[in-house]
């Protein structure tokens, strides 16, 4: 069956200055196989297709197509060899027709014949059976609609290979039932797909195989209805069932259940699309919202600062009704929100790690009332010490820092603001070890000070050595709140995986 | 010793100032080659029989008052905003018809003022005002182009300034409309170095006394985490065009008092390329962002400059425009990233790691 | 998911029924109907001139080297540029042009060549500026427009009028249509199209038709609707957007020769302010300053729209010349307010389907 394959890459290793994004590993594709490629944040996924679409050249290994080596360097050889790619977002124009975005940039023509394009379209699109007209606009189609051009573009290309790198995350049951269809299709007619998906009910359905990267190396590869759900997930985590249970929790801070309740909504939502959900923190709390990625759990804690739209819900902070509809009422509730995407919505790249740092106490403190350079320096100097952050200067503008320290600086700016309730989204992400144990050590501290904090990771083990209370996500909704005994990784898991019965 | 003065190099070479200090020697040294007495300053006494100073550096800073003031509004809107606001000429026009209009009530040319100076200034900058916070709320209300909002005062404002002043020449009657773009009687310099001075310090005290620096470039910077952190970038933004319309109102009212009445058409005229011209030259990125007032200042003063060499080398004011023209594209060339980034390959390749660039 | 089922249906049953319009015939059809809607009130509320197919014609002779301008900046607009260099180009081109009939012997088409040549390089210096250095295009534009504009007070300070016979001639050439009006001592007065309308219209065509049936006018499209995508759809982003403000500076040549054809002079004030009015006529025909929407009849009827708002502001005999500018600025900030309301409606509609 050695003539099955039609890629394989093997040995793969790319490094990033300071981190090993993938060290040798190997990922095979049969023909006719859709192939999911499984990790949490920070695996490993992107870059190995990166490579394979040569986007980023590899350090090490190889690529083989057919058999034969291949030296893919640019997206265009890629193309050239059947290696087709349909991103999350799409990359196609919204401003031009279907047909137009299936057939531009490629063949050699002067003229448009808009009939025939037409027509080629029709026949392909009526082939894959997408709903779609090929004069209509494309921004006019539904984004699964969109997804699905672009692979019927990819189609008409000749592909071998179809990378899908999680296509399904913007669309709701029935477009993703339809992407499935158009997925079996092309499966019938020999294409390799490579699924990238955080969601499990959809590796379920239609994947063949299913290879786990986990930080940077290959877990394994295995035949999707050889592994059960909970095993996948563990391995996904990074640890065998039998050490998850053992795993104790001691530094906990539990919370006496008369303590007052600092924040609470009821049915709270936003535009974000997270369903309507209730929540409450006491003080010196900390509690977790986890989920797998785009289970809604960043959705929950933004609606609860007001970072997106809220659409509606009642919230009472200290026990008196509030309304908190933008970032400044929750500040002013005394509320802190360290963002998920640090580089995005956290930073001020070209500012001072000073003016970083006294930003959100400054806009409290009023447009009128600036601190003056003295009092900025001493606010810096304070908590560049308290959280030890690494700058050569308090003058050093913040994207000179690495991750880690950026990352203090964001910390330190809520903190400076002493708020009552903070919210951390994954704090963690994408910094040292060293630096992880620390930002735990400190979100511990704080709480035994009486702050309340929610705190969410995507390892549960840093988790479940932080939080005292775990409310857990999937598709958007709270689907079980763990606490105490119950609080074990296994328990989570299958929270997190949920039933058969649940199917997506 | 030779490291440190490396050292000092490095660091004055990494200045955001370092292009317009570098221009402005250039420019001095040209100009005493051409003509050894460019920094005379002599005191005569003008037409109206006050003494009044003359000299290539005193006309530099006079005449260079209106663009400074401009460029203090251009820089905060370019931060805020990422755009600039090419209505200012235009914008101009119409606050010195207002001004005009104030004094002379409905007269063209009254034999005493109807109004204060005071109230008509006012007046002025309360209608420039207006036409600043509608260019504002466009560009931050529904997200139009800084450049393309501004269009519609670009093509409306000097027909709305005709309007305003119901289509006739007006003068202002007596001396004194006079002292604030020529001389007061007695102070031999031109009153708008004063004007210009006096604003200067103002934006100084409000940078230094409100969060108007902090707000504008975090906004410019990254929007996403300026809301995240409590700001409200639709105000921000629209705050620094109605503090550009301000300093509009004042570059009217200096062009009116200059002459003592107004021509619709050519007041200010192209004003708003040469305020975009500053605070490239300040080194501003156009973009938005950070930004140097101190260098658009200067940036100002340097086109004065240029303006004033090339008058005095016999080029004519008409074909002046083509000179600019290449001055401009050499300035951007220069600061293009892609030009940036050839240069730096260059220089790793050659070997050289000490980068003297900009 | 309750709401994302019904949408989802919703959509299905709309698409079967009929699609919705693209973003640019949308914007086109509200530039026609607004322009017939001015017209024909225009026609029943003052009747006289504007009952005469003469007037009607009149508007496009007044304003045929403008309709080219527009046609190049929708061009470079359409491809998410912009290049406000082109009335100083047209401006200096139309001096040049005059200079060297008169004054230096050039023959009429060695002195069309020349103005060609001159628009070519004028878009070849910021095209390249634009797409290979990535400086921004307003910055560009403006010093093309700076030089354009200084240097034609190099080559002539004074106005000039032609005096080259053969110029002249072809001046005079016009096409008398079959239709007019009779003058109330009972001669018949053809409506005329100037030479320069009908090159102007015979480019309007041909872009036209580059825009809709040709890779490049398709690729220009992709390119002003979102770059990043075009690039991976395998377009030459780059050199794409140089073509477009190549073509742009070839029209704006064009459009100085046509100019002096109407005018027959030069002088250095003339056409000041058209690449405002050009901006301000492709924007009113349903091109976006964002770029990827635009079309070129749109802008055509912009131009006409501009005009006939003139006429009817004469017409309504307002005391002041003023209230022409005003009512431009007006109308421009209607569309533009009017556009970006539309078009982040519609996103926000595109956004739940």
């Amino acid at each position: 069956m050695q003539n099955d394959i039609i890629l394989s890459m093997r040995n793969i290793t790319k490094a990033f200055p300071g981190v090993l994004a993938l060290s040798g590993v190997d990922f095979t594709l049969r023909r006719g196989e859709i192939h999911a490629l499984m990790g949490e944040n920070g695996a490993g996924k992107s870059t190995l297709i990166k490579v394979l679409t040569g986007v980023y050249p590899k350090d090490a290994g190889q690529i083989y197509i057919n058999d034969d080596a291949a030296g893919i360097k640019s997206p265009k050889e890629a193309q050239r060899l059947g290696i087709a790619t349909v991103y999350q977002e799409i990359t196609l124009c919204p401003n031009l027709t279907v047909a137009e975005n299936m057939f531009m940039g490629r063949g050699k023509y002067k003229f448009v014949n808009w009939n025939k394009t037409k027509r080629k379209a029709r026949r392909i699109l009526d082939s894959l059976d997408i709903p779609a007209n090929p004069s209509q606009q494309l921004a006019n189609c539904s984004l699964a609609v969109q997804q699905m051009v672009a692979i019927a573009r990819t189609v008409d290309m000749d592909c071998k290979v179809l990378i899908l790198d999680e296509p399904t995350s913007s669309l709701d049951e029935q477009e993703v039932e339809k992407l499935f269809r158009l997925m079996n299709e092309l499966k019938s007619r020999g294409v390799g797909i490579i699924f990238v998906t955080h969601f499990l009910e959809q590796v379920y359905k239609v994947c063949d195989r299913i290879t786990v990267l986990r930080n940077g190396e290959l877990v394994g590869e295995y035949e999707t209805r050889e592994l059960p759900r909970l095993s996948l997930v563990s391995k996904m985590m990074g640890k065998e069932l039998d050490d998850l249970s053992s795993l104790k929790k001691n530094d906990v801070v539990s919370t006496e259940n008369d303590a007052p309740v600092v924040y609470q909504a009821e049915s709270l939502s936003s535009v974000a699309g997270v369903k309507p959900f209730d929540f409450q923190i006491k003080k010196g709390e900390v509690n977790g919202f986890t989920g797998l990625l785009g289970s809604g759990r960043s959705e929950s804690v933004r609606a609860i600062f007001g970072a997106d739209k809220v659409t509606g819900g009642k919230i009472t902070v200290h026990g008196k009704r509030a309304k908190i509809t933008a970032p400044k009422d929750a500040m002013k509730h005394g509320i802190g929100y360290l963002p998920e995407d640090r580089k995005r919505d956290g930073i001020v790249a070209d500012l001072s790690v000073r003016e970083n740092i006294i930003l959100a106490l400054q806009v409290l403190n009023g447009f009128f009332k600036p601190f003056t350079k003295a009092q900025q320096r001493r606010f810096a100097d304070e908590y560049i010490k308290l959280l030890g952050v690494k700058t050569a200067s308090v003058d050093t503008p913040i994207k000179s820092l690495s991750g880690g320290n950026q990352q203090k600086v964001i910390l330190a700016r809520w903190l400076l603001t002493h708020p009552k309730y903070l919210i951390l989204d994954e704090p963690t992400r994408g910094i040292d070890v060293g630096t992880k144990a620390e930002i735990q050590r400190i979100v511990l501290k704080l709480a035994s000070e009486g702050m309340s904090i929610t705190f969410i990771s995507s390892e549960i083990e840093e988790m479940l050595r932080t939080c005292s209370r775990l409310i857990v996500m999937r598709d958007r909704s709270i689907v079980g709140e763990l606490r105490g005994s119950d609080m074990t990784q296994d328990r989570i898991m299958a929270t997190i995986a949920g039933g058969a019965s649940d199917n997506a | 010793m030779p490291k440190s003065i490396k050292t000092l190099l490095s660091g004055f070479a990494r200045s955001p100032l370092l292009i317009p200090f570098s221009m402005l020697a250039v420019l001095i040294v040209f100009n005493l080659i051409m003509d050894p007495a460019f920094f005379r300053i002599t005191v005569v006494t003008n037409n109206a029989g006050y003494p009044s100073m003359q000299g290539r550096i005193v006309a530099i800073l006079n005449n260079g008052s209106e663009l400074a003031i401009l460029a203090i509004g251009m820089t905060l809107v370019t931060a805020a905003s990422g755009g600039q606001d090419i209505s200012v000429g235009a914008a101009a026009s119409i606050a010195g018809a207002v001004i005009l209009r104030v004094v002379c009530g409905d007269e063209t040319a009254p034999t005493a003022l109807h109004a204060s100076i005071i109230a008509a200034v006012l007046a002025s900058i309360g209608v420039a005002m207006c036409f600043g916070a509608f260019n504002g709320v466009l560009v931050s209300v529904f997200k139009i182009q800084p450049m393309v909002a501004t269009l519609i005062l670009f093509t409306a404002g000097r027909q709305i300034a005709y309007w305003i002043g119901g289509g006739k020449i007006l003068n202002a009657p007596g001396d004194v409309f006079k002292y604030f773009g020529n001389n007061i009687p007695g102070i031999a310099i031109p009153t708008p170095i004063f004007i210009t001075l006096a604003c200067i310090v103002v934006i100084a005290l409000v940078l230094k006394f409100t969060n108007l620096g902090l707000y504008s470039q975090t906004v410019g910077i990254n929007v996403k985490s300026a809301r995240l952190n409590g700001l409200n970038p639709v105000w921000i933004k629209t705050l620094t065009y109605i503090i550009m319309s301000v300093c509009v109102a004042i570059v009217g009212f200096i062009k009116v008092s200059r002459t003592g009445n107004i021509n619709y058409d050519t007041l200010a005229k192209d004003i708003e390329m040469d305020a975009i011209l500053a605070v490239a030259i300040g080194g501003n990125a156009l973009s938005g962002g950070k930004f140097n007032l101190t260098g658009s200042i200067i940036g100002a003063y340097i086109i004065q400059f240029l303006t004033n060499t090339l008058y005095a080398t016999n080029v004519s004011s008409d074909s002046l425009k083509a000179y600019k023209a290449i001055v401009i594209i050499v300035i951007v060339v220069i600061g293009s990233p892609v030009l940036k980034e050839y240069a730096d390959r260059l220089f790793r390749r050659g070997g050289a790691a000490q980068g003297v660039r900009s | 998911m309750k709401k994302g089922i019904n949408t989802f249906n919703s959509r299905h049953t709309l698409e079967k029924r009929r699609e919705p319009m693209t973003d640019t015939n949308l914007l086109l059809s509200i530039t026609i109907g607004i322009f017939v809607l001015f017209y024909g009130f225009s026609m029943v509320k003052f009747g006289g001139g504007f009952l005469r197919p003469n007037q009607f014609f009149d508007i496009f002779n007044e304003n045929g080297a403008l309709i080219i301008i527009a046609c190049g900046l929708s061009v470079v607009m359409v491809a998410g540029g912009i290049d406000i260099s082109v009335g100083g180009v047209t401006s200096f081109v139309c001096m040049v042009s005059v200079v060297m009939l008169d004054d230096h012997g050039f023959s009429v088409a060695q002195t069309l060549l020349l103005a060609l040549g001159i628009g070519l390089a004028f878009g070849a210096a910021q095209g390249f500026l634009v797409s290979y250095l990535e400086i921004q295009p307003f910055i560009v534009s403006l010093a093309g427009m700076f030089f354009a504009r200084g240097a034609t007070t190099m080559v002539e300070v004074n106005p000039r009028t032609v005096q080259h016979v053969s110029f002249k001639a072809l001046r005079g050439v016009k096409l008398n249509l079959p239709f007019g009006y009779t003058a109330n001592n009972g001669n018949f007065i053809a409506a005329k199209l100037e030479l320069g309308v009908i090159i102007a219209l015979a480019i309007v065509i041909v872009i036209f038709i580059i825009l809709r049936w040709t890779k490049f006018g398709r690729s220009l499209y992709a390119v002003g609707g979102n770059s990043q995508s075009a690039l991976m759809l395998g377009i030459n982003v780059k050199r794409t957007r140089f073509c477009s403000y190549l073509l742009c500076g070839l029209l704006a040549g064009i459009a100085g020769f046509v100019y002096l054809l109407h005018t027959g002079s030069g002088s250095v004030t003339q056409f000041s302010g058209a690449e405002m009015k050009a901006i301000a006529s492709s924007i009113i025909g349903g091109t976006l300053l964002t770029g990827g929407v635009g079309n070129i009849i749109g802008t055509l009827f912009g131009v006409l729209l501009l005009a006939t708002i003139n006429l009817i502001v004469i017409a309504l005999k307002l005391k002041g010349p003023w209230w022409q500018g005003i009512t431009v600025g007006f109308m421009l900030s209607l569309f533009i307010i009017l556009q970006s309301v539309i078009l982040s409606y519609r996103n926000r509609r595109r956004a739940t389907i």
